[in-house]
């Protein structure tokens, strides 16, 4: 057993890292809800989920169990095998988006084997264009759904979702060709190591600033890909009930929903590492002194958890809060202590920060904007978002020409 | 067996397989379905070559978007389950023996060839996106430019057309 495990090592380290890899991203999903339900609740002046454990964080839980257990009626005269086909792909395809992210840029050696953080190998040559593939194909989870359903609001949300999604994956696709272009590469990893090339720079040399045109245009396209407001025309439930998945229940439904999530961290991982830098630290190299950001983040947060713990209203609060606190605090320290192991986890802190804010902003989006009518939506793609980001194209090529034909040699 | 003639052959399988579902299904969804599989199928034996580049835009171009304007198509038009006709025995009689006579060509070919079946792996001129892009912008260009031009035409005359009625 133990000879078949050595003899196999790439493949069980595969394997391990893919159920790791799940588990944590269905645990974020699950804490994205939460995230999302509080910050809008407090930006439209309310509590949000606070009953199911303290501060509400058991509440993904709750909701977990909940779509689990409940009752999964299939409506009378739905396509059988289209209709449970559907949340299978969208959600399997979601998932396989994420697999082609790399998280940081060390590999974790063991035992002479080089494990870096994310599932595909780092050297895939088409990286960027994988993640369109899947982007593409994930049409269908909705369209099928839609149509699958034999019923009328489902149907109209499959149409508008497809229509939707045909139009704004142009958009999608030209406006990272300036970032390609710059790189010269389709690898992400490569993308990254293109905005280092001056380290001194820090935040200055990151993609953002040269493409800023082609940044607008692909979050703005990223966000009508994943079917969020201002842009959920497809599950617009003044208008059509709940869209395309008006007659799925229970997991089924559970599987939209988590591979909606899903979508949102790949865009909002896409964005950090095509535009932001993906893993670089937005100081200077030479600032060595910001390698204690996150410990200088998370000691004073876990001190205030800690202290929020003690005050809390409920006992069970009074005792998890503390702990949960203590843990973050001694993480922090940690991290202070072990000069190898916080070097390494520069690149996946910024990773993950601006991931955060990504997801953040997308909150915050749903929070503030209203949706788009049908109509203003296929205005805005075609004859605003598509010239753009062709222009930015254009832009983008002849400057790089002329750096090429007249620059330094 | 070799790990990607495993592969080899459950692709090949897959895209055999939904090509003859294709054909008998009786509702166009899944037919398009069927299709959707085997168009992804070849994208996988086009990986299993090597060619990357082209593997990812066989996804994106027609297992994406001809095929979701299929679906698409399909779902807006609401189009029913086809009835199925008898096949005619005078298409039948041909079309089993060039069925025969392809599969025994195809056959020949193999046999005759020294390697046998294997799954090659082609590292060459169209495999990477630089040979490609190569081949298209400087070896082939006016073709290529020629091409692009036609399509324009196209999509020009498809906009003249659904505009008809306006005026």
């Amino acid at each position: 057993m133990k000879s078949l495990l050595f003899a196999n090592a790439e493949l069980v380290i595969t394997v391990v890292k893919i159920a790791l890899l799940l588990f944590i991203v269905l645990t974020v999903n699950a804490y994205l809800t939460w995230f999302e339900r509080k910050v809008v609740a407090h930006m439209q002046s309310r509590w949000g989920p606070h009953r199911v454990g303290p501060h509400g964080l058991l509440q993904p839980l709750a909701d977990g169990v909940k779509f689990l257990f409940k009752e999964d009626p299939t409506p009378a005269g739905v396509d059988k095998f289209v209709y449970y086909l559907a949340p299978l792909l969208a959600l399997a395809l979601a998932l396989t988006g994420i697999a082609l992210i790399p998280f940081g840029p060390d590999p974790i050696r063991l035992r002479g084997h080089e494990i870096y953080l994310g599932i595909a190998p780092p050297d895939v040559n088409i990286g960027i264009l994988a993640l369109f593939a899947i982007t593409a194909m994930g049409v269908y989870g909705v369209a099928l759904a839609g149509w699958s359903s034999n019923s009328k609001y489902p149907l109209l949300g499959g149409l508008r979702s497809s229509a939707q999604m045909i139009s704004y994956e142009l958009a999608l696709t030209m406006s990272v060709v300036g970032v390609l272009l710059m790189a010269g590469s389709f690898n992400l990893k490569k993308i990254i190591e293109a905005q280092a090339h001056h380290p001194e720079w820090g935040i200055l040399g990151w993609n953002v600033w040269p493409q800023i045109l082609g940044f607008f245009c692909f979050f703005v396209a990223a966000i009508a890909e994943t079917n969020r407001v201002p842009f959920d025309l497809p599950e617009a439930e003044s208008e059509l009930v709940a869209g395309f998945h008006t007659e799925y229940a229970s997991f089924k439904f559970a599987m939209f929903f988590i591979a909606e999530y899903t979508s949102m961290i790949t865009v909002s991982c896409l964005c950090s590492i095509m535009f932001f830098g993906g893993w670089l630290s937005p100081f200077p190299a030479s600032w060595t002194l910001t390698h204690y950001l996150p410990s200088a983040i998370l000691i004073p947060f876990g001190l205030w958890v800690i202290w929020d713990g003690i005050r809390y209203e409920t006992v069970f609060g009074r005792m998890v809060l503390p702990v949960l606190g203590t843990g973050i605090t001694a993480a922090g320290a940690a991290l202070i202590l072990l000069p190898g192991v916080n070097a390494f986890i520069q690149g996946p802190f910024w990773l993950l920060s601006k991931i955060l804010v990504f997801l953040f902003v997308y909150v915050w989006m749903r929070g503030t904007l209203p949706r788009f009518r049908y109509d203003q939506l296929m205005a805005f793609g075609w004859k605003l978002l598509l010239p753009l980001s062709i222009a930015n194209v254009i832009v983008t090529s002849f400057v790089i020409l002329a750096k090429m034909t007249w620059g330094a040699k | 067996m070799t790990a990607p003639l495993a592969v080899f052959f459950v692709l090949a399988g897959l895209a055999v397989i939904g090509a003859v579902s294709l054909i008998l299904q009786k509702h166009p969804i899944h037919s398009a379905l069927s299709l959707i599989v085997v168009m992804v199928a070849l994208a996988g034996l086009y990986l299993l070559l090597g060619a990357e580049f082209v593997a990812a835009v066989q996804i994106i171009v027609y297992g994406g978007a001809i095929m979701v304007l299929f679906v698409f198509v399909i779902m807006l038009l609401n189009a029913g389950v086809e009835e199925h006709t008898s096949i005619s025995k005078m298409a039948g009689a041909p079309g089993l023996l060039l069925v025969v006579a392809l599969a025994g060509f195809v056959a020949a070919t193999i046999a005759r060839s020294s390697d046998g079946i294997q799954a090659t792996s082609q590292t060459g001129e169209m495999s990477s996106t630089l040979g490609i892009s190569n081949m298209i912008f400087k070896e082939f260009v006016y073709p290529f430019e020629l091409t692009s031009f036609l399509i324009l035409v196209a999509v020009l005359g498809a906009s003249v057309l659904a505009q008809r009625e306006k005026s």
